[in-house]
């Protein structure tokens, strides 16, 4: 199992690296030129000499090299000055974002504890909600409450999150006044006042994005234990006189739960993903309206870090859902 | 799909089963699929949408682009069934016209992405020497963070198509390559496990014993036998591509604005929320619609299409 999770480890890493050789060559190929704004009264010698700065000036395979130690390299290093308050990354140059002329990876750090707060709570809400609807649907098939379940489940896997977002604000910012639209990143919950306010406005982002999860997920789970009820060893385990309850929660929801927990371990890049929208709809500020905000001003440092943290977020989530399947279930080993 | 060529005659049947006259498999398929009433009333929902954005213009005649400024913002009338916009356009024809390229592109994506799926799938099941690289291949794009990429990749490439095709038919090209070459993944490995299944069966030992060479191989007897998980993620397909160049527009990247789309709509309708909530409504409900049917006649055709569960 080691020598698997390991050697799946390695054949990441290339895969890793050619994704942000593509990333890197697409965004080589952009028109877009970070010192077209400058003012027409700047000589071209000095435009050149900025062009030099921001390194543009270089041939491609060294700006990709130079990035990628940037990325590898500098950024952990300056993370571990962070934590442990030493000094080993001073005098390397960072990745500077063309638009605010600091450091990518610290407002990725500014932004990233939004998007977690919002997208990982909404995941965590729809997995919850997504568990045991499969599980009754599948243990009482096509009652109503089955029948009810699909239909909701099918509308929420049709329905895209840009109109349940807004049909939401329609409903209960517009109509009823309930909620607010627009999420407030600067609140700061100290009492009840203000922690009532944070879960007011947590509510619509959150829910949009968790039936999403839950429509997916419910799916998975009712098929799942569907296969698993059927088999052999729920008619042994009920023939040696155990409960209903042991029977369904214990033996069935185990076995089924495997392809489930890979499901939902490969599920949260595409959450992060899908969260880009949902944040444009609430403005939330997180990584997702940071990277169209990127892509709006050309700032291409910041495009391709961000594109690149989800690529790594996706091959880990897959590496994960692999070791995971390996560790749930002792008939796929993988040595 | 598979008595086509493979007739095996099933030992073991009563005699009234025998004796049936030969039917057409389509037939049969076609009383299946009838059976699921979500499938039923999705395809009809379907060509009703496909008929309204097609025939639609020569019914409501008023143009999309036409701009009648003394009648903005109306509610709906009989002059205007969904009201007019901020500028006095009216939005039936502009839901009309939305419709026309929202399915158009859903449509198009959809057949370049099966395309790419069943070629890459049927020569990596078809090829030994091939099939490491291409699935290696198909991993990797699997890993690529989509939503991200098509939106650089929209920024990036978005001029110079539009100088090259003109404003509307540069983003057309440019939005239908990008979502075909970045859906065509799970279509590709599907088709792979099937056709190294296939590839196994006696039927194709008896045409390779009988010197068919590779080329009809492959039309002949696998291509008919994939046919339908290939059915089913088309249908999969068009409900992706219409998401997806919604979720485009929706985030100012699609589409021009004078070139409506209903995730263009959309997103127009949502800077005039507080005023005329009710304006989202006719896109979202036009998408979500389209797409949930499309989705139950996938659910339909899967069951239609899988012989274990039509034999029943």
């Amino acid at each position: 199992m080691l020598t698997y999770a390991i050697r799946r480890l390695i054949i990441a890493i290339p895969t890793l690296l050619f994704i942000g050789l593509c990333i890197f060559l697409l965004l080589d190929l952009a028109p877009g030129d970070p010192t077209a704004q400058l003012p027409l009264t700047i000589p071209p010698e000095v435009k050149e000499q900025i062009r030099e700065a921001l390194g543009l000036g270089q041939p491609v395979h060294i700006r990709f090299w130079k990035w990628l130690v940037q990325f590898i390299w500098v950024e952990p290093l300056n993370l571990f000055d962070f934590l442990f308050g030493t000094t080993f990354a001073d005098g390397w140059p960072r990745i500077i974002s063309w638009q605010s002329r600091s450091p990518v990876m610290d407002i990725v750090v500014q932004r990233i504890p939004q998007t977690l707060w919002v997208v990982g709570m909404s995941y965590v809400v729809g997995v919850l909600i997504a568990l045991p609807i499969g599980i009754i649907s599948a243990y009482r098939q096509y009652s109503v409450f089955d029948q009810v379940g699909t239909f909701v489940s099918m509308i929420g896997y049709s329905v895209p999150p840009f109109f349940t977002g807004v049909l939401v604000i329609v409903i209960f910012s517009v109509q009823l006044g309930w909620l607010p639209s627009i999420y407030d990143t600067t609140h700061r919950v100290v009492d009840w006042e203000t922690f009532v306010f944070q879960l007011k406005q947590m509510v619509m982002p959150v829910m949009v994005l968790a039936l999403q999860t839950t429509a997916q997920i419910s799916r998975f789970m009712r098929a799942s234990m569907l296969d698993n009820l059927n088999q052999d060893y729920v008619r042994t385990a009920r023939a040696k006189g155990m409960t209903e309850q042991v029977v369904v929660m214990t033996h069935v929801l185990r076995n089924s739960m495997i392809p489930v927990v890979t499901v939902i371990a490969l599920g949260v890049p595409a959450v992060f993903g899908g969260a880009i929208i949902t944040e444009q709809i609430f403005k939330v500020n997180g990584i997702g309206q940071l990277l169209i905000t990127a892509i709006q001003a050309n700032d291409l440092p910041m495009v391709q870090t961000l594109t690149f943290i989800f690529a790594i977020l996706i091959v880990l989530f897959n590496l994960i859902a692999d070791v995971l399947y390996g560790i749930l279930d002792p008939r796929i080993r993988y040595d | 799909m598979t008595d086509q060529t493979a007739p095996d005659p099933a030992p073991g049947l009563d005699p009234a089963e025998e004796y049936r006259p030969p039917r057409n498999q389509w037939l049969d398929v076609w009383d299946q699929f009838k059976t699921h009433k979500g499938a039923l009333i999705g395809l009809g929902f379907f060509v009703f949408i496909i008929l309204g954005v097609t025939l639609g213009p020569f019914l409501w005649t008023i143009d999309a682009t036409y701009i009648d400024i003394r009648a903005r913002n109306q509610g709906p009338s009989l002059a205007h069934p969904f009201g007019t916009d901020q500028l006095g356009r009216d939005t039936l024809a502009r839901m009309i016209a939305g419709g026309q390229t929202s399915i158009a592109v859903g449509l198009t994506a959809m057949a370049l992405a099966l395309f790419l799926g069943t070629l890459i799938g049927v020569v990596a099941g078809f090829s030994k020497k091939l099939d490491g690289p291409l699935m290696r291949f198909t991993d990797l794009f699997l890993a690529l963070p989509l939503l991200p990429l098509l939106l650089v990749i929209i920024m990036l490439f978005r001029d110079r198509l539009r100088a090259a095709f003109g404003p509307e038919e540069g983003i057309f090209i440019l939005i239908v390559v990008v979502i075909g070459i970045t859906s065509w993944m799970n279509t590709a490995r599907i088709v792979r496990g099937d056709v190294l299944a296939l590839k196994e069966r006696e039927f194709v030992l008896a045409a390779r014993s009988i010197g068919t060479p590779a080329r009809r191989m492959v039309t002949r007897h696998i291509l008919p036998n994939v046919l339908s998980p290939i059915m089913v993620s088309a249908t999969l397909g068009i409900a992706n591509a219409i998401i997806t160049e919604s979720a485009l527009s929706f985030l100012g990247l699609g589409f021009p604005s004078d070139f409506p789309t209903w995730g263009r709509l959309l997103f127009d309708a949502t800077d005039w929320l507080q005023q005329y909530p009710e304006r989202v409504l006719w896109p979202g409900l036009a998408i979500s619609l389209t797409v949930l049917s499309v989705n139950y006649i996938g659910d339909g055709l899967r069951d239609a299409l899988d012989p274990r569960i039509r034999g029943r």
